[in-house]
């Protein structure tokens, strides 16, 4: 059964990524920094199926402490089959562009946070020879668009950074796959219907469950048509772009 | 990003109101309260008219509320939030030999929403509402109070809620007594019949012997052919009869887009009724089904209420009481029969004696009869009255779930414990039916 630390636990996406592999009988090493939503999730995870899971609070803008929540997760588990990196915000565009301290904590949450972690864990993996290392990002990260750029700015990186990792690890048995949803629809509200474009984070987390089975790495959009909508729009000139 | 555009409807499409949406997704947090106007809880929308609607006001969606908080494999006890669906916990509890102790006929409904309308099922006769296997459950208020009710602590709310119409406050978990079942597969009979005498003989003689029991009736028959129908009951398989047998996965069946017309006419139902009630040719067929055809053949389509249209349509079920139920039963199926104004079919079944437990609940004892009809105009909604009248006079109610034009006498008739009911309405919940029927001139 496979083991997996998800950091950022509490995202939509994330959870049911979760309850996919739980129903696998998945053992889980859980990451968030909200004590009683974590403690939901884990109760939750346990009745759907999950053969253990335990909870660990942290913040993980604190750069510093993230190598060692890493081993924490390995040591805990016994080993990571799936790390799945989850959290991150939808920074305040309009305070980022006066602001330089606004865009640098947004870029450490959304970039370097991951960052680190996917360096860390890439190095658990490859020693393991065996795992994957998933990152969400997002189809904002395929382009600049004015209204939010901070945050597609965070999302480029890591997709560049992952793409690149899919190729260094994959030598070495590692998947690393880099998921970019389109737009995904809050499970509150997931009942109605609201058009083509919009997915549930129940189908994005699915599908992400699959791409990990499968043992598939790179780059997959979810669903999968967001590539060619953001085909088009790599190739629009930038006065369209400029607009959208 | 872009804000989608929800337009939240009950599942008869009828009527369509405008109503802003919130959505709740952490238990612990207060209710989502707009700084004025009214709310109501909203979960999958499978009530048909406007009990689940709030025209004007707010409506709080559920369905983030949908984890689960434990399960006791040994005893079947199971705790969840109320958005949780049905669907959900049978596809948690059944490997593990558990089952709903009450299901309606779609898996498609949460948990509160099955609280809030106290529904029922095939097995009423045996095992009651769902509210009868309800332990307890957090209710949340508008002053942000939070109630533990159960039969015992907060009795009063308890039974204020269960039945209750999302009225009295926000379910926000609840915890189930499941049913031990040592299949997923059901077997039984299906029995054609030629009227009504038929049916209450059956009926009477299978209570005892199966643990589900329903009729369909084709509700064009008359004179001769009147109250003709098939009777289905069936007992859940034993581990050995069902060893071998694998639950078919359904094919992905929807009806994708509106048609621009009802397809249900006089001349569709003419044509299929006839088609339904001599598809079996003996008497009696033996049958096996698994859970999901035997509880949910409609799940089995997406979107099946968009055959009805664009006017959408609405569904009717009363409630006659044992008394007189053979001749109101017949004095109603006339009705609908002389209009040739009905759906498909016309479900039946009789209920039994176990009470319910909300003062609102609609089972009683006595026989229950359900069927849809297209909204054609006027005449719809005259005929439904016509049918009201029948009913009243029997001392019957009318299931306020399937409910968008009774009258607040009606109601109020079919409802004695109305009045004690209302000291428990939270003040800042209403509903469009609550404003209908509710309100006091
Ligand atoms: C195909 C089909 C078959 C059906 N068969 C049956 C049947 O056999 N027997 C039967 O009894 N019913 C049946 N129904 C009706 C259905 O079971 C009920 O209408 C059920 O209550 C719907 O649940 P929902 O989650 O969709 O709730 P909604 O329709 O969204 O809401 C129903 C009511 O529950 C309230 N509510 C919802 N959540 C909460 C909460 N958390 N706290 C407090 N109040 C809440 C709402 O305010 C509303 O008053 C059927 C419906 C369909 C579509």
């Amino acid at each position: 059964m496979s083991r997996v630390m998800i950091f950022g636990a509490t995202s939509a996406i994330a959870q049911e990524a979760a309850r996919s592999f739980a129903k696998d009988g998945a053992s889980f090493f859980l990451v968030a920094r909200n004590q009683t939503a974590l403690a939901d999730i884990a109760a939750d995870l346990k009745v759907r199926g999950a053969q253990s899971v335990a909870t660990h609070i942290a913040d993980l803008s604190d750069l510093d402490s993230l190598s060692g929540l890493c081993d924490k997760g390995r040591a805990a588990l016994g080993g990571i089959d799936v790390a799945l990196i989850a959290h991150g915000i939808l920074p305040d565009q309009k305070a980022c562009e006066t602001s330089v301290d606004a865009t640098l904590g947004a870029l450490r949450v959304n970039a370097l946070s991951p960052a680190a972690l996917m360096i860390r864990l890439g190095e658990i993996l490859v020693a393991q020879g065996s795992g994957s290392l998933v990152v969400i990002s997002s189809v904002a990260g395929d382009r600049g668009r004015p209204s939010n750029y901070v945050y597609g700015a965070s999302k480029a990186l890591l997709s560049v950074m992952g793409e690149g990792m899919a190729f260094a690890l994959g030598r070495a048995g590692v998947n690393v796959l880099v998921v970019k949803p389109g737009f995904v629809d809050t499970p509150m509200t997931a009942e109605f219907p609201k058009g083509a474009l919009w997915a549930s984070a129940k189908s994005v987390g699915e599908e992400i469950a699959a791409a990990v089975r499968k043992g598939k790495r790179g780059i997959i959009y979810a669903p999968f048509w967001w590539r060619f909508i953001m085909l088009i729009i790599r190739f629009a000139p930038g006065f369209i772009v400029s607009k959208i | 990003m872009v804000d989608p555009v929800v337009k939240p409807m009950s599942w008869g499409r009828y009527p369509r109101l405008a109503q802003h949406v919130v959505g709740m997704s952490d238990r612990h947090a207060a209710l989502p309260l707009p700084t004025e106007g009214s709310v109501l809880p909203y979960g999958l929308g499978r009530s048909y008219g406007d009990s689940c609607l709030n025209g004007g006001g707010t409506l709080i969606a559920t369905r983030g509320l949908d984890r689960f908080i434990s399960f006791d494999k040994e005893s079947g006890e199971i705790a969840c939030e109320a958005g949780v669906s049905l669907a959900e916990i049978i596809e948690v509890a059944l490997p593990h030999g558990w089952f709903l102790p009450v299901t309606p006929g779609t898996k498609f409904v949460t948990l509160g929403g099955a609280i809030a309308n106290d529904v029922h099922g095939k097995n009423h006769h045996r095992e009651g509402t769902f509210g009868c296997h309800v332990k307890s459950f957090e209710l949340l208020r508008s002053d942000g109070t939070r109630l533990a009710c159960s039969p015992e602590t907060n009795a009063d709310h308890f039974a204020a809620t269960i039945g209750g119409l999302g009225l009295t406050g926000l379910v926000t978990m609840a915890t189930l007594q499941l049913k031990r079942v040592a299949s997923a597969f059901l077997g039984g009979q299906s029995i054609k019949f030629g009227g009504l005498d038929e049916f209450f003989e059956l009926s009477a003689e299978s209570a005892a012997s199966h643990e589900y029991v329903v009729s369909w009736i084709d509700c064009l028959g008359s004179g001769e052919t009147l109250g003709r129908g098939h009777f289905l009951r069936a007992n859940i398989l034993s581990a050995e009869e069902a060893a071998g047998r694998k639950q078919r996965k359904a094919l992905p069946l929807t009806v994708p887009v509106m048609p621009p017309v009802s397809l249900v006419n006089h001349l569709t139902l003419k044509a299929f009724n006839a088609a339904y009630y001599n598809r079996q040719s003996p008497r009696v067929a033996e049958k096996i089904w698994d859970v999901d055809s035997f509880h949910y053949p409609l799940d089995a389509i997406a979107n099946w209420n968009r055959i009805y249209g664009p006017r959408g349509f609405l569904q009717y079920q009363v409630v006659v009481p044992t008394a007189d139920q053979r001749d109101v039963s017949e004095a109603l199926l006339e009705e609908i029969a002389r209009s040739g104004k009905g759906s498909f079919l016309v479900v039946l079944k009789v209920f039994g004696d176990r009470p319910s437990p909300g003062l609102l609940s609609f089972p009683m004892p006595g026989t229950t009869l359900a069927l849809d009809f297209p909204i054609l105009g006027d005449e719809t909604f005259k005929l439904l009255d016509r049918l009201d009248a029948i009913v009243m006079e029997a001392k019957g109610r009318i299931y306020p779930a399937k409910d968008a034009r009774m009258s607040p006498a009606s109601f109020a008739r079919g409802y004695p414990n109305l009045e004690t009911f209302r000291k428990f309405v939270d003040p800042r919940m209403n509903s469009s039916f609550a404003r209908r029927v509710m309100e006091r001139a």
